[in-house]
């Protein structure tokens, strides 16, 4: 053993030696290695932290706007609040992706938005006023999909859904789900302000633990589970064979789901072009990357089929109950086309990235 | 002719290499049994799924619950006595029986390294490993022998060169050569290694290591052999098996080779090897030199018999999938238990829709319902997974209360870096095939060529 060792150490040394020797004059006719860690500073200073900040403003509004209108719950003021709403649900739909670091740790995105919302028992915490939304078991009675009912589901006409909030256990719960998305906001935004913006552009390791593979996965799996299945797949019932509108995105609000349907997928095509937040530069991500390694080919296929589904999305209605309720085939097609990029994005450009896939998409909501 | 066998049968050589190459297996062996414990695979990859992909003909091997972690106890425990040379024959038998029942559970983790260990564990029963500087030859001297028959160590190195040359023959087509695939592809994503990080995103890199890689599994068996040469050939083992240990996710399997070389060695390595150790376990070597001549057992010609038999088979099979039409990498008929050993980047996604046919009702399968993310990989690019699976999901949704059942699948494949192509026709009911050895008639040609063996 000790001489198979000498041996072994031996042979490493020579062999090393004689690579680095190889080394200087590098053949010349190789591709050059694509800058991943480049491409991690791209994501994180031009896309995800930008989204981050963004968003952490529009839920601070909203907690605002929320105050507000729980000081005083008058019609015009549940109109002003539900149109925030909207629009921070929107903005939710460009950080859901990045299920990463801090965001990971706190199950941000369960917190957040986990649908159908379990309308039953969220009405009973009100009735009874005690509740604990940071235990896990309340992800169906919180973030988006509960604001989207105390705001919409509540009652027939705005003067009924205002006149709920004559009673402080409405108000209370209500404000409590809007201070408890900002606050988690605020948290994954500030790990990202702070250390964890170096701790992940560091991270440039090639294996299962290196950012661009963790990050990579959590794209797909967010693409495959929470774009395609959550937000078209299980209203269609393209799963069960029989259409479900309660699974729609935005149930209760009349006109909001394919807004968000929209969103999700700009953000999933600007991120895979590495389109900056803020802008229409863009920076190094998959498509570049893709190119780096003369698969241009692939890169383009992906963006084709993405202005597939993108044109296949202006068939579909507003309010994707509706759609689901009416003609379903229409959103079936939608799920067609997303799932021809599952194809593209989870076995292509994986294999042409040496990427492997180990998520386990088990928990969709 | 015929004397010149009889001659050779009938030579003598000293055991202690294969007495080495006994206590490295063994040894080798109970590390990997515990290395995969630890790892936490016995439980993630037997016992959590619900559903276990089986070999053709094989289907009542399935694992057997929490009594799995005793069915590695015994195989471990095996291969202790195997490495002491304690009741070798149980121990060798009981080794090949549960190793061979845990590859059998699963196919979901087949590899041709653990086909190799079943094998040579096979060979192994009817060697005499144990004659020599074993417990057993310590215990009863009458069954201690220096000297066993040439063709006892000759046959395992048959069978390393079996596996070396295949290895090589079979990279020995287009892709591997003329495209450096999958290596281009493998290796510009190790560039964060030391020192060779760099060179890795070099295409002659690639190619290099493809055309040294083929010349390496084709000639070393022969450098191996030759004694002017085994020394740097063995060298070039430990660089070669090293540099896959460094790049590659490969487990035990570098080692194992590394030591399994050594059996080309001369007795005198061995007796050196072997003098450490009794130096270190204060065991007294002079009581196994005895100079005998291992005793002419009734079993000798039955046992040359299997072993020619097995050999003969073993230089067969790889050639079967020459009986099959189509791409070979394509269709994987015939690929496994062939030394094709790291040739292939290959992926797919597979997609299975259900149809009630009495309700004209039909819904895509969430596999991960059903299959671990692993069992999924594995499934989604080999016809035989697919069809097996597709039958468990009708078994499933028949006790669902849904009748007419029928199953089909949208699945594509890549195969070294090309663009996915569909696999399984989509308009095949896969409930009206039943598995066999005959050619698959559901796989969509490949519409290219790879050329070569």
């Amino acid at each position: 053993m000790i001489k198979i060792s000498k041996i072994l150490l031996f042979a490493t040394l020579i062999f090393t030696a004689c690579s680095t020797e190889d080394e200087p004059d590098g053949g010349g006719n190789g591709t050059d290695s694509f800058d991943r860690g480049a491409m991690l500073v791209n994501w994180a200073d031009n896309i995800i932290v930008p989204a981050f900040e963004n968003f952490t403003n529009s839920t601070q509004q909203l907690e605002d706007v929320t105050v507000a209108f729980t000081a005083d719950p008058s019609e015009e003021n549940l109109v002003t609040l539900r149109n925030q709403f909207a629009s921070s649900y929107v903005d939710f739909q460009t950080v859901a992706m990045f299920d990463i670091g801090k965001a990971e740790e706190l199950n941000y995105r369960r917190f957040l938005n986990t649908y159908p919302l379990a309308a039953t028992e969220v009405e009973d915490k009100i009735a009874s006023g005690t509740y604990n939304l940071e235990l896990p078991s309340s992800f169906k009675e919180q973030g988006f999909p509960a604001m989207d009912y105390l705001l919409n589901g509540i009652g027939e006409t705005d003067a009924e859904i205002a006149a709920k909030y004559s009673s402080e256990n409405y108000r209370n719960y209500l404000l409590d789900v809007a201070k408890r998305i900002n606050s988690l906001t605020k948290e994954v935004n500030s790990s990202w302000q702070g250390d964890y913006r170096d701790t992940f552009v560091n991270n440039t390791s090639s294996s299962s633990t290196g950012s661009v593979d963790m990050l990579t996965n959590k794209y797909i799996m967010y693409y495959e589970t929470f774009l395609r299945s959550g937000k078209i797949g299980y209203p269609a019932g393209a799963f069960t064979g029989t259409p479900s509108p309660i699974n729609v995105e935005a149930f209760y609000s009349a006109d909001l789901s394919k807004n968000l349907y929209l969103q999700s997928l700009e953000s999933i095509v600007d991120f895979f072009s590495g389109k900056h937040f803020n802008g229409n530069q863009t920076g190094k991500s998959y498509e570049q990357y893709l190119e780096s390694l003369d698969r241009g080919d692939l890169a383009n296929d992906i963006l084709s089929q993405f202005d597939v589904v993108k044109s296949q999305a202006s068939n579909l209605s507003a309010n994707f109950k509706n759609q689901v309720e009416t003609n379903n085939t229409v959103m079936l097609s939608a799920f067609d086309e997303l799932q021809k990029v599952v194809v593209l994005l989870k076995l292509d450009m994986v294999q042409a990235l040496s990427i492997s896939i180990n998520y386990v998409d088990s928990d969709g909501d | 002719m015929r004397s010149s066998i009889t001659k050779y049968l009938n030579s003598y050589t000293d055991a202690a290499p294969l007495a080495v190459f006994r206590i490295g297996f063994g040894i080798m062996m109970l590390a990997s049994i515990i290395r995969f414990w630890l790892n936490g695979w016995i439980e993630k990859l037997y016992i959590i799924p619900e559903f276990h992909f089986s070999y053709y003909g094989f289907e009542w091997v399935k694992p057997l619950g929490d009594f799995t972690y005793l069915l590695f106890i015994i195989c471990g425990i095996a291969a202790l006595f195997i490495a002491l040379g304690y009741k070798y024959k149980i121990a060798v038998i009981t080794f090949f029986l549960s190793f061979t029942y845990i590859e059998l559970m699963d196919k979901t983790t087949y590899l041709n390294h653990y086909y190799f260990i079943s094998i040579l564990s096979f060979l192994l029963i009817f060697l005499p490993a144990n004659v020599y500087f074993s417990i057993d030859a310590w215990k009863n001297p009458g069954k201690a022998f220096q000297k066993i028959p040439g063709w006892c160590i000759d046959s395992v190195k048959l069978l390393l060169a079996i596996v070396y040359f295949y290895a090589g023959l079979a990279k020995i087509n287009s892709d591997w050569l003329f495209n450096a695939m999958p290596l281009k592809i493998w290796l510009p994503s190790k560039y964060d290694l030391p020192l060779l990080g760099d060179l890795m995103q070099q295409e002659w890199v690639h190619y290099a290591f493809s055309w040294s890689g083929m010349l390496y599994d084709l000639l070393i068996p022969f450098l191996l052999l030759y004694r002017r040469t085994r020394f740097a050939a063995f060298l070039a083992v430990i660089v070669f098996h090293v540099m896959t240990r460094v790049l590659f996710p490969i487990g035990m399997f570098p080692y194992i080779m590394i030591i399994s070389a050594l059996i080309f060695f001369s007795p005198s390595v061995h007796h050196r090897i072997l003098k450490r150790i009794s130096s270190l376990f204060k065991i007294n070597k002079a009581k196994f030199d005895n100079k005998l001549l291992l005793n002419k057992s009734r079993f000798r010609r039955l046992n040359i018999s299997i072993i020619a038999v097995f050999f003969i088979i073993q230089l067969l099979f790889p050639w079967r999938y020459l009986l099959y039409p189509g791409e070979l990498f394509w269709t994987e008929e015939g690929f496994r238990f062939s030394w094709r050993v790291m040739l292939m980047e290959k992926a797919g996604y597979a997609e299975f829709k259900v149809l009630d046919a009495d309700t004209g009702k039909r819904f895509y399968v969430d596999n991960s319902d059903f299959l671990t993310p692993f069992q999924e990989k594995q499934m989604a690019f080999q016809p035989d997974f697919i069809l097996e699976y597709a039958h468990f999901l009708a078994d499933h949704f028949r006790k669902d209360g849904h009748k007419n059942i029928e199953v089909y699948v949208e699945n594509y494949v890549g195969l070294n870096g090309r663009k996915s192509k569909p696999y399984i026709s989509p308009d095949v009911n896969l409930l009206n095939f039943a598995d066999s050895f005959e050619h698959k008639t559901f796989i969509l040609p490949f519409n290219d060529e790879i050329k070569g063996l």
